[in-house]
């Protein structure tokens, strides 16, 4: 099947406006019989179930938490980007627009994009009526600050938890819904598969997790909002639960899978401490605003790194990337990270970590502090203290975090930091309504492809995620629901459901049935060594092809050897990890094809066979300027290409130099 | 390696909600100190499976302090012995080789134990459900710099939404009290101009439902607040207490 990616035609500032004023609707009456399944209630799945349920549609939304406040989106720290120029610093919708494919390195595709600058704004106002507790300043305007990639201050925050608060407006929009009966929250149950009749997505079969039951249910479109999939690499910033499943199930089912092997590296991570590490924490990026990041000069240098004259310090990205500095976008930090610590010049007992340092900035704001307060002739010690209260008043949570974690002072001594696996750019390809290719399939935030290109900008992923929920999805869902008013409920006793809550029981009965003597973990370890080794930050032809080999023969592994207790009919933890870990190793079979047949370098995507002189990413756009879909034929795939056109923007090498 | 601690577990395993739990104790050997409690539990549970045992049931998701779903009552104390942080953040380092540590549920009848260290929160999510919220659709909101909110009202919204609702407060409280858990809530919403027009209708509704959930009275003792893993002040009951009153007197609505 050829794919559409149904690109409204227009001007490219024109284009959403005039194609939502034409977008065919459900009148009210309708919409009552019209049923949506969501599954996911992070930022993407709660605003759409939300915003979807005010418009009169019958709403279930599904989550494998307790709650649906839980989904990961809450631990996104650092902000929000809007084009609002609340700073008069020059922002616009195209300025966004332009960065947003640039820091992508143009992999992305342009009408989306503009959309999503466009749409930004709104997202701001939007959570500030539901009560979101944005920073602000004292003359009680919202406060921004900046983020990677741009020469703006166009990010939106609230201290270090962002996502959270973002999360909670978004879950109590979702809380009200559900208290009027609008929307069906089926908690701590997670979807195992999608039902498709003559073609199009009619529902999912879900497991209750406490139960163990399985589940039916009917809807005339399926929705799926269930995150990206980092933790197919074990060790990632994901939350324990973020998993794969819900896409995997679809794209099995007949869903393309776009650009898989788009993996963003987030360059300030708290560094490995030991072989019992479960997960990566991450520090915001919004601490590069205020931390210089450095390595000695000197490899090997054992010395306390207070004790480190400024001369012998190397601020490699500073000297690398004069005009963005420490604020380069996450590819290219996350590089730079990685060579000099190959290079021999990294730190701490692993020597695989750099030097985050925020005594320069502790010291300049304490002495305006100090002008504040008519001291005049402060000592430096008076004036670092001051300075240490503007930071923590600024990131005081994420210097605690890292207290508890390492048990350092970061006030005290720079952080050490490494790069770790943070967000996928890939996920299931949709077209401009955000319709996989199976007709009545939906992908929403970080489960699709679709805006990120092969880099994610910071302060993106959050205003991604609730532009698709609340201002994307609800006109665009219209297309196709249009056409469906007349479809009745489909009985859940049709022999597709039927077929569906089989497969489901046979492969749970099948994971329980091998009684092998390894965990889940090992094999999900084993998979996740060979992802950061050979599909990690830096990849080649050679070592692709041999992850794929080894991951065939972990796959061989685990249905023969794996080890999962308990029962089907009961809350069972390890049954829930041992399904998502097996399509774990199914995907990273997929994602490392998918980096092998990307020769050239772009954005997160290096491939040592196409670097500069200077050892930067070089894409090659002659080749390899399309979007990668991946169509699933049992365990074989092939490729369709969907080309990308830049006419809005001059296609150019990167360059933050 | 040297540092590292053999420790003895007491922990609370229970089939379901139906049957009777008990503590069944556990070793475990080599913890290093930079672990942290759950992945002190994930050797532990590795060593269970390998043993042909059924491992302990525990909620956990982010393993960074935010999701609010880690829950273990560790040493009588809702998230262990340290303040200000969930079970996830707490590491090994606060313990010493050769420590017994008890590990049970949070205990409350609001919270049914689904199995092990597992229960059922839903009933917060009732509570939000029942108030808990602006009534604002999406796509009736005006600019966001229109309002303008004054920077101390902001940061005092901001230190009360900052509740991760895992239900500490209620696991620490004698008399289980969800207290801490709805006055943050009422207060975030009643510090903005935003939240004015529901003010009242909000308190009322969002504390008759606490009542019918099944938890207790308050009775101003702040163990909620000593315990709470993101500090929400007890100051925030108080400014709950005024608003329920307020809103009981003055309110044209039953």
């Amino acid at each position: 099947m050829p794919i559409n990616s149904n690109i409204p035609e227009g001007q490219l500032e024109n284009k959403w406006t005039k194609y939502k004023s034409t977008i065919p609707l459900v009148n009210p009456a309708n919409k009552r019989s019209l049923e949506i399944l969501i599954v996911g209630s992070g930022l993407a799945g709660a605003s759409a179930a939300t915003s979807l349920a005010e418009l009169g549609y019958k709403v279930k939304c599904f989550c494998f938490q307790d709650s649906p406040r839980r989904a990961h989106s809450i631990a996104a720290q650092g902000g929000i980007n809007a084009a609002k120029n609340y700073q008069n610093d020059g922002d616009s919708v195209y300025r966004l627009f332009y960065d947003t494919i640039k820091g992508g390195d143009y992999r992305a595709r342009e009408a989306n994009v503009y959309r999503l600058a466009e749409i930004s704004p709104n997202i701001i106002d939007q959570c500030v009526a539901q009560g979101v507790p944005f920073a602000r300043e004292y003359g009680g305007m919202l406060s921004n600050r900046s983020f990677g990639g741009t020469q703006v201050q166009r990010t939106f925050y609230a201290a270090g938890q962002t996502g959270q608060q973002l999360l909670l407006g978004a879950y109590s929009a979702l809380e009200r819904q559900v208290g009027m009966g609008s929307v069906e929250m089926l908690s701590r149950h997670e979807m195992l598969e999608v039902v498709i009749i003559d073609g199009k997505a009619r529902g999912l079969i879900a497991r209750n997790l406490i139960t163990g039951e399985l589940e039916r249910h009917f809807g005339h479109a399926v929705l799926l909002c269930s995150g990206g999939y980092g933790n197919v690499f074990y060790l990632s910033t994901n939350a324990m639960g973020s998993n794969t499943t819900a896409i995997w199930k679809a794209h099995k089912k007949g869903a393309y899978f776009g650009n898989p092997c788009f993996t963003q590296i987030h360059p300030t991570c708290i560094p490995v401490s030991g072989d019992h590490q479960s997960k990566l924490t991450l520090m915001s990026e919004s601490l590069r605003n205020d931390g210089r990041i450095w390595v000695p000069k000197k490899a090997g240098d054992e010395r306390n790194p207070i004790d480190i004259p400024e001369s012998e310090r190397d601020y490699y990205l500073e000297r690398r990337y004069p005009a963005f500095g420490n604020l380069v976008p996450r590819d290219v930090a996350s590089r730079a990270a990685k060579e000099r610590c190959d290079a021999g010049f990294g730190v701490g007992n692993s020597k695989m970590a750099v030097y985050l340092d925020f005594k320069f900035n502790m010291m300049r704001y304490g002495k305006v502090e100090a002008t504040k307060q008519g001291l005049l002739n402060a000592q430096d010690s008076e004036i670092l203290a001051l300075g240490k209260q503007v930071v923590k008043e600024k990131y005081g949570n994420l210097f605690d975090m890292y207290q508890q974690i390492t048990g350092e002072n970061p006030y005290e001594s720079p952080m050490r930091i490494y790069p770790a696996v943070h967000y996928t750019m890939g996920g299931l390809w949709v077209d401009y309504n955000l319709m996989t290719n199976v007709p009545g399939m939906y992908a929403l935030g970080e489960a699709n492809f679709s805006d990120h290109g092969a880099n994610r900008l910071g302060a993106s992923a959050l205003m991604q995620g609730l532009a698709d929920g609340y201002f994307v999805i609800p006109y665009t869902i219209g297309a196709y629901l249009s056409k469906e008013i007349a479809t009745k409920a489909i009985s859940t006793d049709h022999a597709a459901f039927e077929e569906a809550e089989n497969s489901v029981k046979e492969r749970l009965e099948k994971l329980l049935s091998i009684k092998g003597s390894k965990t889940v973990d090992h094999f999900h370890k084993r998979l996740g060594k060979v992802m950061w080794d050979k599909c990690g930050m830096a990849r080649n032809a050679e070592g692709l092809k041999e992850a794929i080999l080894e991951i065939q023969a972990i796959r061989a592994d685990f249905w023969t050897q794996v080890r999962v207790p308990g029962e089907m009919n009961d809350l069972n933890p390890e049954l829930e990890k041992a399904g998502r870990v097996a399509d774990f190793i199914e995907l990273g079979e997929l994602m490392c094809m998918d980096a092998l047949a990307r020769n050239e370098s772009c954005g997160g995507h290096f491939r040592e066979e196409s670097q500069t002189e200077e050892g930067e990413a070089m894409r090659d756009d002659e080749n390899y300027s399309y979007v990668a879909a991946w169509q699933y034929n049992d365990m074989n795939w092939q490729m369709q290409k969907e080309e990308l056109k830049f006419e809005n923007i001059k296609i150019a090498q990167r360059s933050y130099k | 390696m040297s540092g590292n601690m053999n420790l003895t577990l007491k922990i609370w395993r229970q089939r379901n909600t139906k049957t009777k739990g008990a503590l069944v104790d556990y070793k475990v050997k080599d913890i290093s100190p930079d672990m942290s409690f759950l992945e002190m539990f994930d050797v532990l549970n590795e060593d269970l499976i390998s043993k042909g045992d059924e491992p302990v049931a525990f909620d956990h998701d982010c393993r960074e302090g935010i999701c609010g779903m880690c829950s273990m009552h560790i040493n009588g104390r809702p998230h262990g012995p340290k303040d200000a942080i969930t079970t996830c953040q707490l590491h090994m380092r606060s313990f010493s080789d050769g420590d017994t540590i008890v590990v049970e549920p949070w205990r409350a009848n609001a919270f049914p134990i689904i199995k092990d260290l597992t229960v059922d929160r839903s009933a917060f999510d009732r509570i939000i459900a029942s108030g808990g919220y602006i009534s604002v659709n999406t796509g009736n909101a005006q600019d966001g710099n229109v309002l303008p909110i004054a920077k101390q009202d902001a940061d005092i919204a901001f230190a009360a939404a900052a509740c991760i609702g895992c239900g500490a407060c209620v696991a620490a409280c004698k008399n289980a009290s969800a207290m801490l858990f709805v006055s943050a809530k009422v207060n975030q919403l009643a510090h903005l101009p935003q939240g004015q027009p529901e003010r009242m209708t909000r308190v009322k509704a969002m504390v008759a439902q606490m009542d019918k959930e099944g938890f207790g009275a308050c009775t101003n003792t702040g163990a909620c607040s000593a315990e709470c893993p993101k500090e929400i002040s007890l100051v925030n009951i108080a400014a709950m207490n005024r608003e329920y009153l307020k809103a009981n007197l003055i309110s044209t609505e039953d």
